[in-house]
């Protein structure tokens, strides 16, 4: 009588000692689908391509949060709420950002009457949302602009600032 | 004498709230015309959908019923100038709108003429023109929905015709309190109504019509019966409804009238409805029959703070200060100023917000109709039991403090009317309608952030694509180059230096 049920407990406790040990290998080694996972993390940002991460835009980002173990509290314009979905997505402690959130969206806007036409904020925007040729006057395209601010550093004459809107 | 018989044959409408009315007040003397002002402030944007697009410069002058702003964008609507005068500016004006204070206005110094463009009294003979050729002119009309919405009228029946139609419903019912402009409307211009209601059926192809008022405006009902009676137009169908507020809202409208329900984020015209408010058909009457833009509206300024409650007709841009001065000025208690109903009207901070397409209502209060402190939530379900969307306002309300957008789309956030019947139930005094307007306009902020993060990412990678690109074409022509200077040797030297050469006796 006890011999049996004795049995019964040890055969139940050994499967889920099996059961448990293979579920815990394939969540730890099994690799999870990196492509997908690296677009579920750029989904998650921004999308500023702002580079303040110290990488050039979101998805790169991405990438060497999944792959690199990046740290995931690099991205200010994201604010606490990415780096919070970011946390539950990638199973991390949530940890303050490295760098505060700004306070409000801001967009580039060129003051056309100083604009000599270099072309350098142009190439520096990473959604060519800056319209312009050579030699002649350069605007932001408001809608597309991310406010990045990566156009603001490479003007030789300041006349880029930043709004807020 | 009345042919067609009021009927109620009705579907059930969940909730609602039998109002005391406050009609009375306002409906004891006719519509009275407010005087040309010194000065008319016309928004360009007067309707849903993107603003109009001045077309008129500063200092230049303008005759009644010119165009001043042309439609713009997607669901655009024109501006006209409700009067003649001279435009002296273009700037931000304080208006009564949902979101934000102000809106850029043209400001028109009038000269008292009222000389109006040329093309004023041709009369238009509507059956001749096709169905599209109709909907292009109600358009230019300027016309959009009169009962508060202001959806640009051409582009819903544009709409609405691709679909498959059974129905027209003029919506006379007007159920908000003290708000009694249509009624007026109906009692002093049944022809009017009626008309529209016809040129309406012309553009839509539609052979059955009903006129649908409330069974508080016996006066109404039975000018409208006598004018249709006179037309003998058994398309026409007259009915009455009960007096239960929100009965007006569009949506329930369908359901009293038809037994069909509008479903969730769908439109009437989803179930073979078409709805349009009843100042709106008279305003299409004008436009079409007269060659009158919609550059005037009625509108009702009533409420204990103003001393002779009245309805009147007054050209859009007037000021409610204007028309306060028509309705013998304000009160000793006059306190607070609500464009809109005493429901889903707007606060205004002061009398210089401009009459527009929007406003039905100017009502001044002696007091703020809030009734107490904002407690904490009993669970007790009354809102539940009222809300004519069938919708949980006790469970919403929780998701709108927590910010669960999911949950808030889950329990059906976007089809609350905003009727305010909730607030109004609610023994712990919770602005629910305030919170889920807020919820409203986060949810909107969130989806726009998204789709703007969306086009950002897509511009992003196409640029990383293109300097790609851009760096192979460079690589390859180095190259090739390279290939060319190897292979070429000797006879490609040779050509160069006899181009040098070349060059340099050029310049001797």
């Amino acid at each position: 009588m006890w011999a049996r049920m004795w049995i019964a407990v040890v055969t139940i406790a050994v499967i889920a000692l099996f059961a448990g040990l293979a579920l815990s290998f394939a969540s730890r080694k099994l690799p999870s689908d990196p492509a997908n996972l690296v677009e579920q993390v750029n989904d998650l940002l921004p999308q500023t391509q702002c580079a303040q991460c110290g990488y050039a835009g979101c998805r790169p980002y991405a990438i060497a949060i999944v792959n690199d173990h990046e740290a995931i509290n690099l991205c200010p314009p994201g604010g606490d709420d990415t780096l919070r979905r970011l946390a539950t997505l990638l199973g991390k402690d949530v940890i303050p950002l490295a760098e505060t959130a700004p306070e409000s969206r801001a967009v580039a806007v060129v003051d056309e009457a100083l604009c000599i036409g270099c072309m350098h904020c142009r190439t520096a925007c990473p959604v060519d949302a800056i319209v312009g040729a050579q030699q002649l006057m350069h605007t932001v395209i408001e809608q597309e602009c991310t406010g990045c601010r990566l156009c603001v550093a490479p003007c030789p004459v300041d006349c880029i600032s930043m709004r807020s809107v | 004498m009345a042919t067609a018989a009021p009927t109620y044959d009705l579907g059930k409408l969940h909730g609602g709230l039998r109002l005391d009315a406050h009609k009375s007040a306002s409906t004891e003397q006719p519509i009275e015309d407010v005087p040309i002002p010194a000065q008319l402030v016309l928004p360009i944007d007067q309707h849903v959908g993107d603003a109009a697009q001045p077309v008129v410069s500063i200092g230049e002058s303008v005759l009644k019923g010119q165009l001043v702003a042309e439609p713009c964008g997607s669901l655009g609507v024109p501006v006209h100038a409700s009067s003649s005068g001279k435009v002296v500016a273009i700037e931000p004006w304080p208006v009564a709108k949902r979101y934000g204070d102000t809106a850029p206005c043209i400001v028109i110094d009038c000269d008292g003429d009222d000389r109006a463009v040329d093309s004023w009294e041709d009369p238009l003979a509507y059956r001749d023109l096709t169905p599209d050729m109709l909907l292009q002119r109600i358009l230019q009309g300027g016309i959009v929905g009169l009962g508060g919405a202001v959806f640009p009228t051409a582009q819903k029946l544009m709409q609405a015709v691709s679909g498959n139609l059974d129905y027209l419903i003029l919506n006379g019912v007007e159920c908000e309190p003290y708000i009694s402009c249509d009624d007026m409307l109906m009692r002093e211009r049944p022809l009017a109504v009626i008309g529209g209601a016809q040129i309406l059926m012309h553009a839509l192809q539609l052979d059955v019509a009903y006129i649908v008022v409330e069974s508080d405006k016996p006066q109404a009902i039975q000018r409208l019966a006598e004018a249709m009676s006179e037309l003998n137009d058994d398309r026409l169908v007259l009915k009455q409804v009960p007096t239960i507020y929100p009965s007006g809202g569009e949506d329930q409208l369908v359901q009293l009238v038809t037994n069909r329900e509008v479903p969730s984020g769908g439109l009437p015209t989803d179930i073979g409805c078409l709805v349009q408010n009843v100042g709106t058909a008279a305003a299409i009457h004008d436009w079409i029959q007269n060659r009158e833009p919609l550059i005037s509206r009625v509108t009702t300024i009533t409420g204990d703070g103003i001393t002779r409650p009245v309805n009147v007709r007054a050209r859009l841009g007037t000021t409610v200060a204007d028309i306060a001065k028509l309705a013998g000025g304000y009160t000793d208690q006059a306190r607070h100023l609500i464009i809109g109903g005493p429901m889903t009207g707007k606060s205004v901070s002061t009398d210089r917000v401009p009459l527009v397409k929007a406003t039905n209502c100017i009502l001044v209060m002696s007091e703020t109709p809030s009734s107490g402190p904002e407690l904490p939530c009993i669970r007790c379900g009354d809102c539940a039991a009222v809300c004519p969307v069938q919708l949980l306002p006790q469970q919403l309300f929780w998701y709108a403090c927590a910010d669960d957008e999911r949950k808030l789309r889950d329990y059906g956030l976007t089809d609350c009317i905003e009727c305010g019947c909730c607030d109004l139930v609610c023994p712990s005094h919770i602005p629910l309608t305030f919170d889920f307007r807020m919820a409203k306009a986060r949810i909107q902020e969130l989806a726009d952030e998204k789709a703007r993060a969306e086009r950002a990412r897509r511009r992003f990678e196409a640029r990383n694509e293109r300097l790609e690109r851009e760096q192979n074409t460079r690589d390859e022509e180095l190259a090739r180059q390279k290939d060319t200077a190897k292979t070429a040797g000797p006879e490609a030297i040779a050509e160069i230096m006899r181009r040098r050469n070349q060059h340099r006796d050029d310049e001797e």
